[in-house]
C-alpha cells in the first residue's frame, strides 16, 4: 500500500470544561454538490457537535445521504461527481489537496444502510480494518476484537463462535456487527445512513440503544427516515429539502417548536 | 364521472360473466404443438449424445486395457498388440495444465481491469470488449497459424537468436507453444466468466471495505476476489473443456506424428489424443486392423477431458465449501 503520509490531522481532544454541544467538531461551509450538472447539494452550511447523535432527516432525494457521504468523502467514488466549497473535521479541511482520503476514512467510519458484513468469520470482521492498518500483533486483534464486540453489544450473543461465518447472524446482529467493525478502528466520528430501516422493532431498538451508548465516545451522524427514531437518539437535528438545509437545531425544538414552517409540516407528517 | 368499461370496448358478451372467464379452455392446438415442438428438439439432442456416446463406448470398451493406456507405442501403432497411447494422454494432459497456468491469471486480470479500473463507457473499455468477443469467434485453425507465426517463428526464433543457441531449442513446435497457442484461444471464456463473476459481488462489500480505509488494491485483494473465486474457476473449466479436445490450434505449433519417447521438456514436441485420433483415421494402412485401436483412443480421450474437468469441479466444490464455512 503506497501511503502518502499527510501531516496527521491534530483532533482536539475532549474537553469537558466546553460544553459540546456548542463545540462544533465538524464544519460544513458552504458546500455544493453536482452530479453532473445537476445541483444535489445547494450551499450548506452546517456545525456539527462533538460527541453528540446528529440526526439528518428529510423527503427522499432531500441529499442528506449525499451530505453524508462527503463526510468521508465516499462521493469520490462515483463518476462525475463535483463538490464545492470545505469541510473541516477537527479544524482540518478534508477536501484539501493534501488530504489522504485513507486516513480519513480511518477516522470516519461508516455503517450503511444494508448490512454488509464480510463473508468471513465474525472475528475476521471485526479485525479486517485492524489488519489493514498494520495491527499484526495476535494479543492486540483479540483485545480490540472483543472490546468492540462488547460495545456493540454483540459479544454474549457470538462469544462462542467468533470463528464461525458472519454470514450465519441475523440482520440486527450483522448490522451491530458492522457497527463493532467500524468501532475497532477506533474512528472519531460515525456515519451512520439509515442504519436500522431494514430491521425489524426489536433490533431496531438495540441498534438505538446502542446508538446512545457509543456517543460517550464518538461523534455520530445518522440520517433516518424514522421521525420518532431522530426524536429518540438525536441532541441535534438537521431538516433538508430538496438538496437545501431548511433548518437545523436541537432536536426537541425541531420537533416541538420549529422555525419554519417547512419542517413543521414535516415532523408532524404533513408531506414527505 | 364516465368509468371506462370494458364493454365500451368488447361486444357484450351473453353469458354470465363468472363461467366466460373460469370455464376451462378448447384444445389449444398451438399450445400443444408447441409444447410437443420444444420436448421433441431436447429429445433429439439428447439423442445425438447418446447416440455417439454409446457407439464410443460400446466400440472401445474392448479395445481398452492397462497396456494400451500404460505403453509407449513403437513407429508402428496401427497394430492392436503393439500400440499404446500413454505419450498422447501424458501429452494432452500437459498442455491443458500449462495452458491453465497461462490463461487464468492472465484472463483473471484482463477481468480485473475491465470490470474494477477501467470506465465502463470509454473507448479504450469498449475496444477491448470488442476485441474479446471477436477472439471469442476466431476460428481455431486461424490460431493455430498465428502460434505458429508469432509463438514460434517471432518469439522462438529470436529466444534462440538471443541465447545463441547453435540448434533451434524455442524456434520450433513445442508444448510451450501448443499451450499458449490454446490460452489464447481459451481467454475471452475466462475473461467471461471472470468478470460475471466479479459483476455479481455486491456493491456493498467493496463500500464497506473502501469506508474503513482500505485502497482499491486491499478491496479488490482481500475482498472481491476470494468471493469471486468459484466463477473463476468455472471459467477455467469451461478453457479446458474447450482445449482438450482441440486439434486445430497445436497442428503447427507442438503436436507431433511421432515419437519414441515422452517429453522431456516444455520445449519438446508431444503426441496428443485428438491429434493420433486424426493419424489413425486418416493414415492407417489397413482401415479394418485400426478401428478398434482408434474407438478405444477416442474414449480414452472422452475419460481425459472428464476427469481434467471432474478435478477442476472437485477443487472449486471444496473453494466454495471453504468460503462457505468461514471464508
Amino acid at each position: 500500500m503506497a501511503v502518502i503520509t499527510l501531516p496527521k490531522i491534530n483532533l482536539p481532544v475532549a474537553n469537558a470544561a466546553v460544553p459540546p454541544a456548542n463545540k462544533p467538531f465538524i464544519e460544513i461551509e458552504n458546500v455544493s454538490l453536482y452530479y453532473g450538472a445537476a445541483k444535489a447539494l445547494k450551499n450548506i452550511s452546517l456545525n456539527l457537535g462533538e460527541k453528540i447523535v446528529t440526526a439528518f432527516i428529510g423527503p427522499s432525494g432531500c441529499g442528506k445521504s449525499t451530505l453524508l457521504r462527503c463526510l468521508n468523502r465516499m462521493n469520490d467514488l462515483i463518476d462525475n461527481v463535483r463538490i464545492d466549497g470545505a469541510i473541516k473535521i477537527g479544524g482540518h479541511n478534508i477536501y484539501a489537496k493534501d488530504v489522504d482520503v485513507i486516513e480519513l476514512r480511518k477516522r470516519v467510519g461508516m455503517v450503511f444502510q444494508k448490512s454488509n458484513p464480510f463473508p468471513k468469520s465474525i472475528y475476521e470482521n471485526v479485525a479486517y480494518g485492524l489488519r489493514l492498518h498494520g495491527v499484526k500483533d495476535k494479543a492486540a486483534l483479540d483485545e480490540a476484537v472483543v472490546q468492540s464486540l462488547q460495545q456493540s453489544a454483540l459479544w454474549d450473543e457470538v462469544k462462542d463462535r467468533l470463528h464461525s461465518s458472519a454470514l450465519g447472524l441475523s440482520g440486527g446482529q450483522q448490522q451491530r456487527l458492522c457497527i463493532a467493525r467500524a468501532i475497532a478502528i477506533r474512528p472519531e466520528v460515525i456515519l451512520m445512513d439509515e442504519p436500522a430501516s431494514a430491521l425489524d422493532p426489536i433490533a431496531t431498538t438495540r441498534i438505538e440503544e446502542l446508538i446512545l451508548n457509543l456517543k460517550k465516545d464518538f461523534t455520530i451522524v445518522i440520517v433516518t427516515h424514522n421521525m420518532q427514531q431522530a426524536a429518540r437518539i438525536s441532541d441535534q437535528t438537521a431538516f433538508f429539502y430538496i438538496g437545501e438545509l431548511v433548518e437545523h437545531g436541537p432536536t426537541a425544538k425541531i420537533f416541538t417548536n420549529p422555525g419554519q414552517k417547512r419542517t413543521e409540516d414535516y415532523v408532524t407528517g404533513r408531506f414527505g | 364521472m364516465n368509468s371506462v368499461t370494458s364493454s365500451q370496448y368488447l361486444p357484450e358478451s351473453t353469458e354470465p360473466p363468472l363461467t366466460r372467464h373460469f370455464r376451462a379452455e378448447k384444445f389449444d392446438f398451438w399450445s400443444f404443438f408447441f409444447f410437443g415442438l420444444t420436448g421433441l428438439a431436447t429429445l433429439f439432442i439428447l439423442g445425438i449424445l447418446a447416440t455417439i456416446l454409446l457407439n464410443i463406448i460400446i466400440n472401445g470398451w474392448g479395445g481398452l486395457s492397462w497396456h494400451f493406456v500404460s505403453t509407449i507405442p513403437k513407429k508402428d501403432f496401427f497394430d492392436v498388440h503393439t500400440t499404446g497411447v500413454l505419450p498422447m494422454i501424458v501429452g494432452t494432459t500437459i498442455r491443458v495444465i500449462v495452458m491453465t497456468l497461462f490463461v487464468i491469471p492472465v484472463g483473471v486480470i484482463t477481468a480485473i481491469y475491465l470490470t474494477e479500473y477501467a470506465a465502463n463507457t470509454s473507448l479504450v473499455t469498449r475496444i477491448i470488449r470488442a476485441a474479446v468477443n471477436n477472439l471469442a469467434g476466431v476460428p481455431s485453425i486461424v490460431f493455430g497459424l498465428f502460434g505458429l507465426g508469432f509463438f514460434i517463428n517471432f518469439v522462438g526464433k529470436n529466444m534462440d537468436a538471443l541465447f545463441h543457441n547453435p540448434t533451434a531449442v524455442w524456434g520450433q513446435p513445442a508444448l510451450i507453444w501448443a499451450s499458449l497457442t490454446l490460452a489464447v484461444m481459451t481467454m475471452p471464456v475466462v475473461i467471461v466468466a471472470t468478470e460475471e463473476s466479479l459483476k455479481a459481488i455486491p456493491p456493498g462489500l467493496r463500500e464497506a471495505s473502501l469506508a474503513l480505509g482500505a485502497t482499491k488494491l486491499e478491496t479488490i485483494l482481500k475482498i472481491v476476489l476470494p468471493q469471486a473465486l468459484p466463477g473463476i474457476m468455472t471459467g477455467g473449466i469451461l478453457a479446458v473443456s474447450r482445449a482438450a479436445g482441440e486439434v486445430a490450434p497445436i497442428l503447427f505449433t507442438g503436436a507431433a506424428y511421432y515419437m519414441a519417447s515422452l517429453p522431456a521438456h516444455l520445449t519438446d514436441p508431444f503426441m496428443d489424443l485428438g491429434y493420433h485420433v486424426f493419424v489413425l483415421s486418416t493414415q492407417s494402412p489397413n482401415i479394418e486392423q485400426t478401428r478398434p485401436i482408434l474407438y478405444a483412443t477416442v474414449l480414452v480421450l472422452l475419460m481425459l477431458t472428464f476427469a481434467l474437468n471432474l478435478v477442476a469441479i472437485i477443487i472449486r466444490a471444496r473453494v466454495r465449501k471453504k468460503l462457505r464455512a468461514l471464508g
